[in-house]
């Protein structure tokens, strides 16, 4: 086994045992630091899949943004001085078996196909300016995705404060 | 590396899976969120590794970027709504709110 395949396995490993940690853990805090973990060590394969933008930007909005927000919510939602916060599970035996029998279905489909590259495609090499190929992809043919998803983000940001603004509102 | 795309695969079904019943039995609101990010890390693994088979596209290397920009959204928003919620009812836990006349 070879050093990329090893570090592969490694971090599967690490996001398998982090997302499996979380179904069990009761401590609110603990659960969003294990999905970080779990975004990092995906970051890793996504490197290792020469997906290197995708991996950066999963770092940088991911676990540098939206994990700092939601410990940050977490904060803000807990009012227990000091103690952690501490829930309990309802449905267990249900959430458990919808949970099996879609990994289940899942797994048995996955298994029956044989995903194959399509020849002329695979034929291509590698580039590796992917993140340069990106760069120009966006600016070019995908400017009205990425124009949208500005867009979406500005409704987000204003939509975010309009809802979480502290006037009483019986108008809004 | 010759790791077969499977194993991205059965990883990202496990990821979604394991999000699913995290939404399903978690009794607090951020924890849902935290499922739903999960799920949307799954496809976006699917994605990438579908990319992998075939090198010079990057169809889905940008999808994931898109996926990963609605997640920002998503996460903010729901954020916001949670907020208010703890602010209006006192609670974080999703089967205690049945009303949304704030």
């Amino acid at each position: 086994m070879n050093a990329p395949s090893f570090l592969f396995y490694f971090f599967e490993i690490i996001a398998a045992g982090a997302a499996g940690a979380l179904l069990f853990v009761r401590n609110v805090f603990y659960g969003a630091l294990l999905v970080i973990a779990v975004l990092l060590a995906l970051a890793g394969l996504y490197i290792l899949a020469f997906a290197e933008f995708v991996a950066v930007t999963q770092i940088l909005v991911y676990a540098g943004g939206i994990l700092v927000v939601i410990i940050f919510g977490i904060m803000l939602t807990t009012r227990l001085g000091g103690k952690p916060l501490v829930i309990e599970h309802t449905r267990s035996i249900s959430a458990t078996l919808v949970g099996l029998a879609f990994f289940g279905m899942l797994m048995y489909l996955l298994s029956r196909e044989t995903f194959v590259a399509h020849p002329a495609k695979a034929a291509t090499p590698t580039t590796l300016d992917t993140t340069q190929t990106l760069g120009a992809l966006l600016m070019s043919d995908y400017v009205l995705p990425f124009e949208t998803a500005g867009i979406l983000l500005l409704m987000a940001l204003i939509g975010a404060a309009v809802i979480a603004s502290e006037r009483k509102s019986k108008n809004v | 590396m010759n790791v077969p795309v499977h194993h991205f695969l059965y990883l990202g079904a496990f990821l979604f899976s394991v999000g699913l019943v995290v939404v399903i039995s978690k009794r607090n609101t951020i924890l849902v969120l935290l499922g739903l990010e999960l799920m949307l890390n799954a496809s976006n693994l699917n994605l990438v590794a579908f990319n992998r088979l075939h090198p010079g596209n990057l169809q889905g290397q940008m999808f994931a970027i898109f996926v990963i920009v609605v997640a920002v959204c998503e996460a903010a928003v729901g954020l916001a709504i949670v907020l208010r919620i703890y602010r209006e009812y006192q609670t974080s836990v999703p089967d205690d709110v049945n009303e949304l006349n704030l």
